[in-house]
């Protein structure tokens, strides 16, 4: 049970980020309009920074994360997240053994 | 509601095991998920965990990730006339995706109360809270999560969020410019850049499909 000061550092700057995000919003619609142009700009965003932090382990560390990359994809767009997790745990570990990472 | 509280489990237990393998103590991925409570933002600080940590790059993710919540919030604030100012603020400290879900369906129906809404925040605040514990706790045990793939599981987490934002060929337009720009900048910049080129390429790509498609209205 170590705290290290650094990361607590860190952690309280997450917080402080993230509850300005989760109060912005009240801000905002008291003092002003978010028009169309806008909001998809903002929502554009959230996919944006997930598909940075997947875009290098899917296409440039090799084929057994590519391969599960794909593998994920397509089960979540039929099973729910925790099974669609564990295939891409289960597939990127088989590929692993078998083309050798 | 239960089912949202049971379904929050298994990620808690992952975030903790996860955090685990980066070599947070079980005390530091307790406090991560206690104060920032947010899912998606804490699995991309894990996936750019330094040490000693470098908390300006870890906020900036964490506001990137998050910016979501401006619109969640304002979209559900003016559904809260129940609620009087200060409950209100305490309200959204406790919105998350699924919670912010929730009460727009509700508030479709009926009307919001500050005990409904408390009622469905806070058992999911504390099981996210303590299946993080029992993750770190047991992820110390489990020894090198590359050998069986586990490492792949945030990847695959992020992979599922991204195909829930899917919303037909704008989105793939947004996936491809951020996916280009994220790989590039990977490959050439230093730190967490790439985070922030991928976020404005996403961001320009659907502003140009915008313009593209009045453009041919």
């Amino acid at each position: 049970m170590t705290l290290d000061p650094n990361t607590l550092l860190a952690i309280v700057a997450m917080a402080a980020a993230t509850v300005l995000t989760r109060i912005a919003g009240l801000l905002v619609i008291r003092f002003v309009a978010i028009g169309p142009q806008q909001k998809r700009a903002l929502e554009a965003i959230p996919p944006a920074v997930l598909m940075a932090v997947i875009a290098p382990t899917a296409l440039v560390t090799g084929p057994a994360e590519t391969l599960a990359t794909l593998a994920t994809a397509l089960a979540a767009t039929r099973l729910p997240l925790l099974a669609a997790v564990a295939i891409g745990v289960f597939v990127v570990a088989v590929a692993r053994a078998l083309i050798g990472a | 509601m239960a089912p949202l509280t049971v379904a929050v489990m298994p990620i808690g237990l992952v975030f903790g095991a996860v955090a685990a393998s980066k070599g947070l103590s079980s005390l530091e991925a307790t406090l991560m998920s206690a104060f920032v409570f947010a899912g998606g933002s804490q699995f991309v600080a894990m996936d750019i965990w330094t040490h000693p940590a470098s908390w300006g790059a870890l906020a900036f993710s964490a506001l990137l990730v998050n910016i979501r919540h401006v619109l969640m919030s304002a979209s559900i604030g003016t559904k809260m006339p129940a609620f009087s100012g200060p409950a209100r603020y305490a309200a959204m400290l406790l919105l998350a995706d699924e919670i912010w879900a929730m009460a727009e369906v509700r508030a479709g129906q009926t009307r919001l109360t500050p005990a409904w809404y408390a009622g469905l925040a806070v058992p999911f605040y504390c099981v996210w809270v303590l299946t993080s514990l029992a993750g770190a706790a047991a992820g110390a045990f489990l020894g090198d999560p590359k050998a069986i793939g586990l490492d792949f599981a945030f990847p695959a987490v992020f992979t599922v969020l991204v195909i829930g934002f899917w919303k037909g060929r704008d989105t793939g337009a947004v996936l491809f410019a951020s996916a280009a720009a994220a790989v590039l900048a990977h490959q050439f910049l230093p730190g967490v850049w790439y985070i922030a080129a991928s976020a404005a390429a996403g961001v320009a790509a659907t502003l140009l499909t915008a313009r593209h498609r009045e453009a041919c209205a």
